[in-house]
């Protein structure tokens, strides 16, 4: 296997199961011309002019759409580990006798390792998507037949637009869905919110098959994904375990040290002069990043601040604020919750939104970068700010990208991390994958101190004279490093076997995985 | 005759910065060591090197070992380790120490601000390396009531082994020993290695302070310790209560008196309530017998980790009674403690004008401080002074206030 060193230095295969790349050539590098992949032509007089697609069983609508080996299968995380759907789509290709699938979700989740048995025979030639868990390990010991790649949500839009991933077939799970294919997440029994993943595999793959647990008469309003671009629809019993699919309360954590590390993110905010009338952030639904929204609130509240929009993954605690009247808007990309379903389904200000609008690379612009702060994880990173979320220091694969990539054009980017787990350093020398180039992450907070980018220079400034532990990134190392019992080892791997490539938003290859030795 | 096979420390699914060992004594055959470790690859040579080192020192040389490692830190790989030979009845001269920290050399004073101070179970490390951060101004190493009573030893090792290794960030660095005549024992594994306070739970008289004292002097002697070692004895019991000042006043070393209500109130043969009424006069009792033996008062724990607003309500009201601190058991107690304790606006304002009267007399050369019409006693200035320091700690006013 041929490897190239891309201008972030790091090792990355010239082709990927046999298609040339293009390596990472820095951020906003990389501008590709021509005309975007386009959907084949469709016309309505081959669909039924009643608007009845429904087809009998989920076989029969794979048999339709011309499933045969080799083909690109599409699903997507809204059911996240609730999804029994997956796992019922590849239990049917399997006995259908097909072989060699790619599979393309939008992330995978641990309710996935079902599919490991369809890797061992091969049924799936390879992931491109995210490989969590069980899925992750699997594939960093060298088990999968292809190569896996893991693309942000913005990138898995812009692999379509791209043409680089050509979707045939395109399974979309539907909390509620009409016979002509409208479907919807915010309601029915497998509620999840919202379906924005699904979007862009509703417009570009050649098929679509609309599956629901929750069949109602035309029309199904809202419509978040529209039948006209639905080939197909299935009834079946579930989609999944409702309490899987969204919690039913969101708890905030326990932990003293991520209730610092939050406490800190919100004074931050505040004294860095980021909380003002009007501004933007970003809340997931990780432990630190919900109780950073509730000190965050409390923070507001004080001052008389409002926000115009904050962007979800949203919970009750987003909700709240909005019904509170602390934002004006949700702009959400997921939902966790019930009460964010709830909301959404109810609230006008609570807007869903999808990669395209939120993250996607080849559109005039998208939203990631308007916000005025975004608080992420991380799983590692470096003394000069270089991030990684998809492996750990032992080299395994363990989770995906999701949208993490595209948050780092927020104006202010921060990373809430522990600074070690256990007698695992987060603050390394070095990140086991790049995921996350340093010059777009702006300030690291840890329990230990809060390390600003010294390229912000206005950030520095605008904290000067702050209660806030501020210090360089290398002093927090140190600490960690001396705490631990010295530096880590590095993962023992096999350079010549690479198990999956990573997948920068432009569609370059910013670093690989390799194989681990065990 | 010595025991064959030991076992030492933690294992199981819900284990985090922990280890297991597990010693079992051979004729021959040499050491033969097994580890599974959660962060093999990262620091597995690492820890064999460690496991290697100890067999060395303890003259461990035939030996079957088996470790589970659940991401311990190495000060309590070698707390492990060590218990599991002293458990086999071997080293018992010897101590495997870490290194002393750095930043663990300071030294405390008897009248340093005793807001908060955070109990840590003695046995459980994965609370030690963050504690200090949460700032509470003391953390006690608890080797009492959060320890089993078959891991006494355990905790010992572990106290003595955090007391070296771990940053305590600028806290006073506290150990709650045992109920005395236990307690006397656990003296050598804290005092050589820089304990500031001792806590002395179950008090009932004053020879008991006595003994902790004339033990930790023979300690201090023995280990050539230099700095002092100050006593906060806690009461629990109605005699206690009844003994009160004859504790107080019983050591020089004494830094504090502290009450503890949960064993209080049932040996008074009632419940603790929120209201507190029925310790009130224990409580009074306490903070009259610490003030007139010139020590700070302390109040009991609130056991409440998720009430908040309780916890403020309880904070001021021991303020109110004379109380100068409150115990924590959970981290995020601290700053709700410290919030509590501050001086209000009024109580700053009017230190301000005490200190400025008495700085102007003394400037003038007058003997006599006077804020109007009334005349300023030389307590009343000490705790105007108090308050300022205070209040400039919690950032409430500037260092330059009297320009201001």
């Amino acid at each position: 296997m041929k490897l190239v060193k891309n201008a972030a230095g790091r090792l990355v295969p010239e082709k990927i199961n046999g298609v040339k790349q293009v390596p990472f050539k820095g951020i906003g590098k990389y501008k590709p011309k021509g005309v975007k992949a386009k959907p084949s032509i469709r016309t309505c007089a081959d669909y039924p002019e009643n608007g009845n697609k429904i087809v009998k069983s989920l076989r029969e609508a794979l048999k339709k759409a011309g499933l045969k080996d080799g083909m690109t299968i599409s699903t997507h995380h809204h059911l996240r580990n609730g999804d029994t759907l997956t796992n019922y789509l590849f239990d049917t290709i399997k006995s259908m006798g097909v072989k060699n699938i790619r599979w393309y979700p939008s992330a995978s989740f641990p309710c996935h390792q079902h599919l490991i048995k369809y890797l061992d025979d091969g049924t799936i030639h390879h992931i491109e998507g995210s490989m969590n868990g069980p899925l992750g390990r699997y594939t960093s010991q060298g088990k999968m037949k292809g190569m896996g790649v893991l693309r942000s949500h913005g990138g898995r839009y812009q692999a379509l637009q791209d043409g680089d991933v050509h979707v045939d077939i395109a399974v979309i799970a539907a909390p509620t869905a009409d016979p002509f294919g409208n479907a919807t997440g915010d309601r029915g029994p497998s509620a999840c919110g919202l379906l924005g993943f699904a979007l862009g595999d509703s417009e570009y793959a050649d098929k679509v098959i609309a599956v629901t647990d929750n069949l109602v008469a035309f029309p199904c309003i809202p419509w978040q994904i529209q039948g006209n671009n639905v080939d197909y629809v299935v009834e079946i019993d579930s989609l999944g375990d409702p309490s899987k699919i969204v919690s039913g309360t969101t708890q905030v954590t326990k932990s003293p040290d991520r209730l610092l590390i939050a406490e800190y993110v919100a004074q931050f905010l505040e004294d860095s002069g980021i909380m003002k009338d009007g501004f933007s952030f970003q809340a997931g639904a990780g432990g630190t990043n919900l109780a950073f929204a509730l000190y965050l609130k409390e923070r507001m509240i004080k001052k008389g601040i409002k926000a115009r929009f904050i962007r979800g993954g949203s919970t009750k605690y987003l909700v709240e604020m909005l019904e509170e009247g602390l934002t004006d808007y949700i702009l959400d990309g997921q939902t966790f919750d019930l009460e964010g379903v709830r909301s959404m389904r109810e609230n006008a200000n609570h807007v869903n939104t999808s990669p395209f609008t939120s993250y996607n690379y080849h559109g005039k612009g998208n939203f990631a970068s308007i916000l005025d702060a975004t608080v992420l994880g991380a799983t590692e990173v470096d003394i000069n700010f270089n991030a990684n979320v998809v492996t750990h220091s032992d080299g395994y694969l363990l989770h995906g990208i999701g949208g993490w990539q595209n948050c780092l054009f927020g104006k202010c980017t921060i990373l809430a991390i522990p600074s070690f787990r256990d007698r695992i350093p987060v603050i390394v020398d070095e990140v086991t994958t790049l995921v996350g180039p340093g010059d777009l992450i702006d300030v690291v907070i840890t329990e230990r101190g809060i390390a600003i980018n010294p390229r912000r220079k206005d950030l520095l400034k605008a904290v000067k004279g702050s209660s806030l532990p501020i210090k360089p990134i290398k002093q927090i190392y140190d600490e960690v490093i001396e705490l631990c019992g010295g530096v880590p080892a590095k993962p023992k791997v096999n350079k010549n076997k690479v198990v999956a490539a990573i997948k920068w938003v432009d569609g370059t290859v910013l670093d690989s995985v390799f194989q681990v030795e065990e | 005759m010595a025991i064959k096979k030991v076992s030492a420390g933690k294992r199981g699914d819900k284990v985090r910065s922990d280890c297991y060992f597990e010693i079992e004594l051979k004729k021959s055959g040499g050491l033969k060591i097994n580890l599974q470790s959660k962060v093999h690859s990262m620091y597995g040579d690492n820890i064999m090197t460690l496991i290697d080192k100890m067999c060395d020192f303890f003259g461990l040389k035939h030996a079957n070992i088996t470790c589970e490692d659940f991401g311990a830190l190495p000060f309590t790989f070698m707390a492990r380790f060590e218990l599991a030979v002293k458990r086999l009845g071997l080293g018992e001269k010897k101590e495997y120490l870490p290194e002393m920290h750095k930043r663990n050399k300071y030294k405390s004073r008897y009248d340093r601000l005793r807001r908060s101070r955070l109990y840590l179970p003695g046995n459980e490390p994965k609370f030690y390396p963050n504690a200090g951060l949460h700032q509470p101004d003391g953390i006690i190493l608890d080797l009492e009531d959060s320890v089993a009573l078959t891991e006494k030893d355990a905790a010992q090792l572990l106290v003595r082994n955090a007391l070296r290794a771990i940053n305590f960030y600028g806290a006073e660095r506290m150990v709650r020993i045992n109920q005395l005549p236990k307690g006397l024992e656990d003296l050598k594994f804290v005092v050589p290695h820089n304990v500031h306070v001792i806590l002395i739970p179950k008090c009932e008289n004053g020879e008991q302070v006595k003994n902790v004292e004339r033990e930790v002097e023979f300690i201090k002697e023995e280990f050539g310790v230099k700095n002092e070692v100050y006593f906060m004895p806690i009461i629990e019991s109605a005699l206690g209560v009844e003994h009160a000042y004859e504790i107080a006043s019983a050591s020089k070393f004494n830094c504090a008196l502290a009450v503890g209500l949960e064993d209080y109130t049932a040996d008074i043969g009632t419940a603790r309530t929120n209201e507190g009424k029925e310790s009130y006069v224990a409580r009074s009792k306490v903070i009259n017998a610490a003030k007139a033996a010139g020590i700070q008062a302390i109040d009991t724990v609130f056991s409440d980790v998720n009430d908040m607003e309780a916890l403020r309500k309880s904070v001021l009201e021991a303020k109110g009674l004379g109380f100068e601190g409150k115990g924590c058991i959970h981290p995020r107690q601290v700053k709700v403690v410290h919030e509590a304790l501050a001086p209000t606006e009024a109580e700053i304002e009017k230190s301000q004008k005490i200190v400025l009267a008495f700085e102007e007399a003394e400037a003038k050369g007058l003997g006599v401080v006077s804020l109007g019409s009334k005349m300023i006693d030389a307590p009343v200035v000490k705790r105007a002074h108090h308050v300022i320091d205070l209040a400039l700690l919690n950032k409430q006013i500037n260092q330059n206030w009297r320009q201001e």
